[in-house]
């Protein structure tokens, strides 16, 4: 369904372009094969890892570290983890779908997409150079500390 | 003698475009290879683990092959999309429209060019600076850095296929109620004038 939704959209929208604009659509099509190519060997051994690791690991191992109810340990430890993580969001997203189907709980995975997305300890030269100390310190920080609340308002609405 | 130089000025813009052509073709070449080792690698792990855990291979075959076959599914899709945006929305676009902002109008376009997918986070923080130097203010300036981080439209496409439309439609809530009080906070106390002499 989600699939099919994406794949209409995209087809439409490359048909508009096509009718627009031959040359860019041909641009745009070979920036979407050089993506997927680049994403292509971290996408392969994703498929491989998930398959090899969850035909050892019990699931109850990991509902037992990132399942159960809101703990502040569990979820900040995930934010931390996305914090110093530097992985495409297009790649952890799958990653992190395929441990809620493990039976980890949906608070520590919002706490891990947040930090990944906004805070970005790998990023911080280049933020700092950029915007400077005091905007770097204040936005890191304050996302790291918003990631808990997400995580917490994911938990309980969910 | 214009003509001249005229026919010069060409040929070096061609000789640039081959150069840079020829560098694509390059990488081009370099990420198939690393796929096909990539693949190899795997076929033999694989393989191995099959001869000695032959009671579990199946499972693992299973599982790979669900994940495999949803990322086949939405993957592609994906990848043109960015493609498309990348070419029809330049990021001096971006630039030009979030320079300008009426209080309303200019947190709505903050979001809303933020959430388009163009280029990683590193690219963000440049445009986030000039976007300062041209005196847009700090709480769309912040807004636009958070948006583009974290609720990019394709990437949205990904997470309600591998965890969930009712997770996702939470988070994007979510976030975006704490982008917008994150930006206030730092508005508030932050004081941008100074931005040119710190940096």
């Amino acid at each position: 369904m989600v699939a099919a939704v994406i794949n209409i959209f995209a087809l439409l929208l490359l048909f508009i372009s096509f009718l627009k604009s031959n040359k860019k659509t041909k641009g745009a099509l070979k920036i979407a094969l050089f993506k997927g190519l680049g994403l292509a060997p971290q996408l392969i051994s994703l498929v491989a890892l998930i398959g090899i690791v969850f035909a050892f690991l019990p699931p109850e191992l990991i509902k037992e570290f990132l399942g159960g109810n809101f703990s502040l340990i569990q979820v900040g430890g995930a934010a931390l983890f996305g914090a110093v993580m530097m992985i495409p969001s297009l790649i952890a997203l799958p990653l992190a779908g395929s441990l809620i189907d493990a039976g980890a709980s949906y608070t520590p995975v919002a706490a891990f997409i947040t930090t990944l997305t906004m805070v970005g300890f790998v990023t911080i030269p280049v933020e700092l150079k950029e915007l400077g100390k005091k905007i770097t310190i204040y936005r890191n920080g304050l996302a790291l500390i918003f990631a808990l609340v997400i995580a917490f308002m994911i938990g309980v609405f969910i | 003698m214009t003509a001249v130089d005229n026919i010069e000025n060409n040929n070096s813009k061609e000789n640039k475009k081959k150069i840079q052509a020829e560098k694509q073709n390059q990488k081009l070449k370099e990420n198939i290879k690393k796929t096909i080792k990539t693949l190899i690698f795997w076929g033999i792990i694989l393989t191995v683990f099959r001869y000695f855990f032959p009671e579990r291979f199946p499972a693992a075959l299973s599982m790979s092959g669900r994940y495999l076959k949803e990322m086949i599914l939405v993957f592609p899709a994906v990848l043109v999309i960015m493609g498309l945006s990348d070419r029809w929305v330049p990021t001096s676009m971006v630039e030009k429209y979030l320079g300008h902002n009426s209080s309303f109008k200019g947190k709505f376009l903050a979001v809303f060019l933020g959430t388009l997918p163009t280029g990683p986070m590193y690219i963000a923080f440049p445009i986030a600076a000039e976007l300062l130097r041209k005196k847009a203010s700090l709480s769309n300036v912040i807004i636009f850095l958070g948006v583009w981080a974290s609720l990019k439209v394709p990437q949205l496409g990904i997470e309600v296929q591998f965890i969930g439309l009712k997770f996702s439609v939470l988070r994007f809530i979510f976030t975006l109620i704490s982008i917008f009080i994150i930006a206030l906070i730092m508005e508030k106390t932050i004081d941008v004038k100074d931005f040119n002499e710190n940096v």
